[in-house]
Formats: C-alpha cells, sequence, structure tokens
C-alpha cells in the first residue's frame, strides 16, 4: 500500500509541480495587472493582501464556472448547481476529440497542428447534412456526423498525402491547411446552401430535430450524448493502438520510420491513413459541436478547438485516456475562464497563458527538477517530434 | 557498346526534381497561353499603371488589350520554358529561365483577370515588399537559429510580442525610435525562453516553439485587453516612422519608388540581410554556426563551445525577429492590434524551407509570399469576380505549392533541432 501510494505521488509528482508553478505564475500577472492591486502599492502589507485578494477573487470564479456554483441553487434545486460543471464537460466534448486527433498523430510521428482546420470541415459537413435533409431520428445524427468525420478525412488526408508523396513537413502543411479552411467556412456561409432564410449574415440554418444529439440532463443544461461519441472515440484510438495491426504499423513509424520501413512497413501508408483517422477524430469534433450544442453552423463555430487540441494532446502525453482527463481540465479551464472574465473582469486569454505554461512544464521534466531541486523524479519519455529531416 | 547504351539512365533524385520543375513550369505556360489567350480571353483592355517618380502625379500608363497582353506574356513564359529544358538537357541551371517562365505566367494571369480594370503595377511592387518586410526579418531569424541547429518555430512568438513591446515603449515615450529601439530585447527574451528550454533543458523544439506561440498569443491578448484597449490615449497611440527618401536613388524610376523611398526599418532589413549573407558566409563566426547545425560533434572537437554558441545565435535571432515586429508597430501602423501578426511567423518559417535554407533564397521566397499576398488584396479591391474568400487563401496556397512541388525534398542542417550533449548519439 505504502509502496503504492509513493508509486502514485511518484507519477503526479510532475504534473503536480508543473500546475502548481503555471497557476502560481498566472496569478502574479493577475494580481500585477489589477488596477486595484497597483493602488496600493505605497503600503506592502496592503498590497500583498489586495493581490491575494484579487488572485483569489479570480480562482474562485474559475472555479465557480467550472465545477459548482452555490449562486445558482433556485428553488431548492441543488442540481442546478452543478450547472458550471455540465458546461466544463460540454467544451471539453470537442476538445477530447481534437485532442485525440492531434494524440494519434503523435503516436505516428507526425505533429497534426491541422485539428482546427479539419474540425471546420466536419462542422460543415455536419451542418449541411443536417439542415439540409429530413431523415429518420438516429440514422438523420449517424448520417450527419459521419458525413463531416468524412470530409474532415479528405481534408486531412490531403496533408497526408501531400506528406507521404513530396516529403514536405505537415506542420507547415497543417498550418496552412488552417488558413485556407479557415477562409473556405467565411465562403461557404456565405454561399445560397448555407444561407439562412430571412438572414443576411452568415449563420446556416439550424440543424433539423432529429439530427441533434440527445441532451441528457433536461433542457436547461447543454449537457448532450456528444460526451458519449468523445469517450467511444477515445476508447476506439486506444484500441487501434494496441490491439490491431495497424496501430503496431502506426507505432513503429513514429518510434522510428527508417526501422519501420526496413522491417516492410509501407511509410506513406501509414503517414496517409493516420492523417485521414486524424481528421475524422477532429471532424467528429466539429460534427458534435454543430449537432450537439451549437446546431448552427457560424464563423466562429471552431473556436480555437483545434489549436487548443495540441495543449490538450501534449498535456495527456498523447494517451487516449490522458487526452480525456486533459481536455476535461482545460475544458473546465475555458467554462470557468468566461465566468471569471464576466466576474472579475480578467480577460480570458489568461487561461492560454496557464494552459502554455502548464504544458512548457510538463515537456521539461528537467527543468522542473532544477526548479525544485528534486534529484530524481519518473517522468515517462517527453513527447518528441520529427524535425524538418524527419 | 550498344549493351550499355541499352540500359536505362537512371536520374538522381536531384535530376527528378529538377525535371519535374521544368515539366511543370512548361505545362503551365502552355495551359497559360491556350487558357488566357485563345479559349478564355479577357474581352476588354487593361491599364497598368506605373509610378515613374516618388511623386505618386507622375503616374505613366500602359494600356493593353488584354488577349494580346496574355498572349505576350504566356510565349514569353513558353519561351522560357523551352530554355528551361533546353538548360536540363545540357545540365545547367533552370533557375532563371524558370523564374522567367513564372513572371511570364504570373503577368498572363494578371493581364486576363485584370480585363477592363486598372492595375497600379508600382503600388503592387511596393506593397509586395512591404507585406514581405516582416516575413524577411522573421525568416532571418529562423535562419540564424537553425543553421546553428536550433529549430525556430517561434518565430510567430517572437515577432507579436516585439510588435507589443515596440507599441506600447513608443507610445509611452511618443517615440518610434525607443520603440524600434525596445523591440529587439522583446525578441531577445523570448528566444532566451526558447534558447533556456531547448538547449539547457533539450525540450523538443517543435513542441516548444509551439508552445511560446500560445503563450505569446495568449499574454499579448490578456495585457491587449487589460492595457491597451482601457488606455489607449497613453499606451497605445504609437508614432510611426515617416518615409526616408534616398536623395538621386529615390528619383530612379520605378525602381526609386519602390526600394528607396521607405521607412528606416526597411532599410534595416536591406542592411540586415547583407550583414548576415556576408557574416554566415565569409566569417569565422559563420564558419563555426554552419559546423554546428551540420556535425556539432566535429565542431566540438575542435573547440567550439557547441550549446553556447547555439545560446548566442538564438538570442541574436530574436534580436532580428524583434526589428520585424517592430515593423508591424511604429515600421507602420503605429497602434498594436490584437494577434496582428496574424501568422506571419509561421509564412517566414515556410519562406525559409521554401529558401532552402539560405539568405537569398529565403529572401525571394518572402518576397514571392508578399506579392502573392498583395496581388491578392489588389485584385480584391478592383474587383475581378472572385470570392475574396479565395483570393485570400492565394498566400496560403502557394505556400503548400512552394513547400511540396517546387522545392520537393530539401534538406534542413543535419543537426537542426537535435539536442547536443556531449558523447551523445550525434
Amino acid at each position: 500500500m505504502r509502496k503504492a501510494l509513493s508509486k502514485f505521488g511518484q507519477a503526479i509528482k510532475l504534473p503536480g509541480l508543473s500546475f502548481f508553478m503555471a497557476f502560481t505564475i498566472t496569478g502574479l500577472i493577475i494580481a500585477v495587472s489589477d488596477a486595484k492591486v497597483l493602488a496600493k502599492f505605497s503600503s506592502p502589507f496592503d498590497f500583498i493582501t489586495s493581490a491575494l485578494a484579487s488572485v483569489g477573487n479570480a480562482y474562485l470564479a474559475l472555479f465557480q464556472g467550472s465545477v459548482f456554483d452555490v449562486n445558482l441553487i433556485k428553488d431548492g434545486s441543488f442540481f442546478q448547481g452543478f450547472y458550471p460543471l455540465s458546461e466544463t464537460i460540454v467544451t471539453a466534448t470537442p476538445l477530447i476529440l481534437t485532442g485525440l486527433s492531434v494524440a494519434l498523430a503523435f503516436k505516428s510521428g507526425l505533429f497534426n497542428i491541422g485539428a482546427q482546420g479539419q474540425f471546420i470541415f466536419g462542422a460543415i459537413g455536419a451542418s449541411y447534412v443536417g439542415f439540409n435533409f429530413e431523415l429518420p431520428i438516429g440514422i438523420h445524427i449517424l448520417a450527419a456526423a459521419l458525413t463531416g468525420a468524412i470530409f474532415a478525412a479528405i481534408w486531412g488526408g490531403i496533408v497526408g498525402i501531400l506528406k507521404a508523396r513530396t516529403g514536405a513537413h505537415e506542420v507547415i502543411l497543417t498550418i496552412m491547411m488552417n488558413y485556407i479552411a479557415a477562409y473556405f467556412i467565411l465562403w461557404v456561409l456565405k454561399t445560397q446552401a448555407f444561407l439562412r432564410p430571412g438572414r443576411i449574415d452568415p449563420i446556416a440554418p439550424e440543424v433539423n430535430e432529429n439530427a441533434r444529439l440527445p441532451l441528457l440532463a433536461g433542457p436547461s443544461f447543454r449537457l448532450n450524448f456528444g460526451i458519449f461519441i468523445a469517450l467511444a472515440a477515445a476508447l476506439f484510438v486506444w484500441w487501434l493502438l494496441t490491439k490491431t495491426t495497424i496501430g503496431f504499423k502506426f507505432r513503429a513509424v513514429g518510434a522510428n520510420s527508417q526501422a519501420a520501413k526496413t522491417a516492410g512497413i509501407s511509410v506513406p501508408f501509414v503517414i496517409t491513413s493516420t492523417m485521414m483517422i486524424c481528421g475524422a477524430l477532429a471532424g467528429l469534433g466539429g460534427a458534435v459541436q454543430v449537432l450537439g450544442s451549437e446546431y448552427a453552423l457560424n464563423t466562429d463555430i471552431a473556436g480555437s478547438f483545434g489549436f487548443d487540441a495540441i495543449t490538450v494532446a501534449l498535456l495527456g502525453r498523447a494517451q487516449p485516456l490522458g487526452t480525456v482527463f486533459a481536455a476535461l481540465l482545460f475544458g473546465a479551464l475555458q467554462a470557468g475562464g468566461r465566468t471569471m472574465q464576466s466576474n472579475t473582469g480578467v480577460p480570458l486569454d489568461i487561461v492560454q497563458v496557464t494552459q502554455a505554461l502548464i504544458v512548457l512544464f510538463i515537456a521539461a521534466p528537467a527543468f522542473v527538477r532544477y526548479i525544485f531541486k528534486i534529484k530524481k523524479m519518473n517522468a515517462s519519455a517527453a513527447l518528441t517530434s520529427k524535425g524538418w529531416n524527419g | 557498346m550498344s549493351q550499355v547504351l541499352k540500359i536505362k539512365k537512371v536520374r538522381s533524385n536531384v535530376e527528378k526534381r529538377r525535371l519535374a520543375g521544368v515539366s511543370v513550369t512548361t505545362l503551365l505556360s502552355v495551359l497559360s497561353l491556350l487558357f488566357f489567350g485563345f479559349l478564355n480571353p479577357g474581352k476588354d483592355k487593361t491599364t497598368f499603371g506605373f509610378v515613374l517618380n516618388n511623386e505618386w502625379v507622375l503616374i505613366k500608363e500602359w494600356v493593353i488589350s488584354s488577349q494580346t497582353g496574355s498572349r505576350i506574356f504566356s510565349l514569353v513564359a513558353v519561351a522560357a520554358s523551352v530554355a528551361a529544358a533546353l538548360a536540363f538537357r545540357k545540365g545547367a541551371r533552370i533557375v532563371l529561365p524558370t523564374g522567367i517562365a513564372t513572371f511570364g505566367i504570373f503577368m498572363a494571369f494578371i493581364t486576363w483577370v485584370a480585363s477592363g480594370k486598372f492595375i497600379p503595377f508600382t503600388g503592387l511592387l511596393q506593397g509586395s515588399l512591404l507585406l514581405a518586410v516582416p516575413l524577411i526579418f522573421g525568416s532571418m531569424s529562423g535562419l540564424i537559429c537553425e543553421r546553428s541547429g536550433v529549430i525556430n518555430i517561434a518565430i510567430e512568438g517572437q515577432l507579436l510580442a516585439s510588435a507589443f513591446v515596440s507599441g506600447v515603449v513608443a507610445s509611452l515615450t511618443h517615440q518610434s525610435a525607443w520603440g524600434l529601439l525596445a523591440a529587439p530585447f522583446a525578441g531577445a527574451s523570448i528566444s532566451l525562453l526558447l534558447a533556456t528550454f531547448a538547449i539547457k533543458f533539450s525540450v523538443d523544439q517543435v513542441i516548444l516553439g509551439f508552445v511560446i506561440n500560445v503563450f505569446v498569443i495568449g499574454f499579448t491578448s490578456f495585457l491587449y485587453k487589460k492595457l491597451l484597449v482601457p488606455y489607449q490615449a497613453s499606451w497605445n497611440t504609437a508614432p510611426t516612422f515617416s518615409q526616408l527618401e534616398i536623395p538621386l536613388l529615390s528619383k530612379i524610376p520605378i525602381i526609386g519608388p519602390i526600394f528607396f523611398s521607405q521607412s528606416v526599418v526597411v532599410y534595416l532589413m536591406f542592411i540586415i540581410v547583407g550583414v548576415i549573407t556576408f557574416a554566415l558566409f565569409k566569417t569565422k563566426w559563420g564558419l563555426r554556426t554552419r559546423a554546428i547545425g551540420e556535425h556539432p560533434t566535429a565542431a566540438d572537437t575542435v573547440g567550439i563551445d557547441v550549446n553556447k554558441l547555439r545560446f548566442r545565435n538564438v538570442v541574436i535571432a530574436g534580436l532580428v525577429a524583434g526589428i520585424g515586429g517592430a515593423y508591424y508597430t511604429v515600421g507602420s501602423v503605429g497602434a498594436f492590434g490584437n494577434e496582428m501578426t496574424a501568422g506571419a511567423g509561421f509564412i517566414a518559417l515556410a519562406a525559409l524551407i521554401f529558401g532552402k535554407w539560405s539568405p537569398m533564397g529565403a529572401v525571394f521566397a518572402a518576397l514571392l509570399f508578399g506579392f502573392a499576398d498583395n496581388l491578392q488584396s489588389t485584385l480584391t479591391i478592383i474587383g475581378v469576380g472572385i470570392p475574396s474568400e479565395f483570393m485570400l487563401m492565394v498566400p496560403y496556397i502557394a505556400t503548400i505549392i512552394a513547400v511540396t512541388g517546387l522545392v520537393g525534398r530539401v534538406r534542413a542542417p543535419a543537426a537542426d533541432g537535435i539536442p547536443y550533449r556531449r558523447g551523445g548519439a550525434n
């Protein structure tokens, strides 16, 4: 028991210390940028207490916006207080899917920055099928989600084919594809096919009732079936990577593409199929966002789900389960950050800083050891990407 | 003897790539001639405007029928393609003829698409140069890092951080010069972050660069909303540099207004590109830098402190990128805008790769991207019937074509991205 505990302690030491440092630095930034705190600069005691109060309020709002808020309990409904938690899950759902997209690519040795563009194509596909057809319940959801996934798989597959055939680096390719997708959705929303009748602003019609993912906790919560799709996708990625031949090939190429080639694995095939599956995963994220919570395609549908996915996958060490937890955490930060912004006036962008810091420290175990003067610390092999020649 | 002749000629990869280049340009030239010149010709006349002098009133107009113009330029492209094919057979360099062919195709396209419209040609080129300025600074930053073996994905972060700092400093001091002076330090501090984590703590450099970008985007957005928006009057009203005309040179027709009637940041760019090119290939520092990028173990053997030099070079690269960042604020519009670099750092990175990690190559690639970007906005302004969203995609599509089709498999410095440890694997 004791041994197990110490093992557990070892395992969470790096993430724990990384979180601690990230939230400390974030707190410093919040305190120092608060005008009320700076006004008390002349007296050290007041300065410190007001700084602590400022940070405390911000972090309290972060918690209230992501887990539980007493103020929301109305008419004796204790359950309503968990509305923030449901928002966390709703925000985390697309993050899980895009995070899995990036994570799976990492396993094949690819750095997929293109989840954003793939997400957009998934959302476009799902939205079009969602509002344009009348299909029976169940089938409609399936058709819409599949269309989204296929659109995005093609979009991701283009990168795979280009890389496999020409050797161009996927980081550059996916970044450019993201920009192209971002402009593409702006154009699509102006076309006749996507224009909502009676509206001139770029917003598509809402998807039909039959195409909407069922709500799980009643109409006052946005919590929907999408979270189960995301968890199933995580299970699928785990199964694919550990139980199938193709997953073995992915990991072999990811570990050492030269050796994999020598062993007779077709590297171009692995690159292309990885990118297609990654695309499908991120596209499913876009589909879930449209069918589960937004219903109507709009210019900002993708938010930064595709970019946050990279930090999610890095934090989750590219493991399916780790990615789920990381997505839930970042979903909480996003949902809480919105409340923090409206309650305490701390811009939501600070969440991005926190996320970057967490991932930075997690990626640098040597740095954490150096700061805390730790001699030995268990850190599983750091994630690596391939340089330009890789 | 006849046996030998029957053996199929084996082409090396380099030859294959050259052949692909020649074939693609030839195909595009012929297609351009057919499509723009005959099948779907422009019906009206195209007007090109040239500013002969730096005084904008002296505009020379050149009017040509869209169809004839497209035919002429396409024919130039076809002729250049033939020259390229001949050069390829002789084994000579094909850069110049393929370059001319590309130019011909571009011009044929412009003449075709702007049928019945006015193209401000000098303005088009001038704008291209200006759009390329931060790209060139960014790619020089990447060049110095990567030539010494450190991958720099954080160019975007360097540009954005220094744009922010130079804007704020110039606003607070009411002096654009202070903004320009402060910017390199902002770029260098991002570099310090990159160098410390990449070199001292051996963090994967691609991931690190990405995370640094996220950090800088988040942090500048945070400060922008917390400081620059509420206190705009004092914090975000950076003055800009006025145009500095170089006597005599600025009077040269066409070239004068493009190159010699610019702000001081642009002249700094010319100087820095020259200095870097010279230093990299003609000085001891350059030789050492290239050595630690290609073969750090060998460099170590002859007594070069690999990691120290890498650290120093990454910081220098930050200084260079910093000036590029200053261009966004004090060099052009003044006030800082949220995420105002809008991915230029990544285009700069693509320019570096497209330019095969050589200073001149990167500069030309950056100019090409600048041209694609400016052509897009010019054509959108004159209104050519192509949806503006598609025009906006052009620079990014151009980048993809550049990194996949035109350059093919390029070779980065051999030790790029690999942390150096004495007695390590490399």
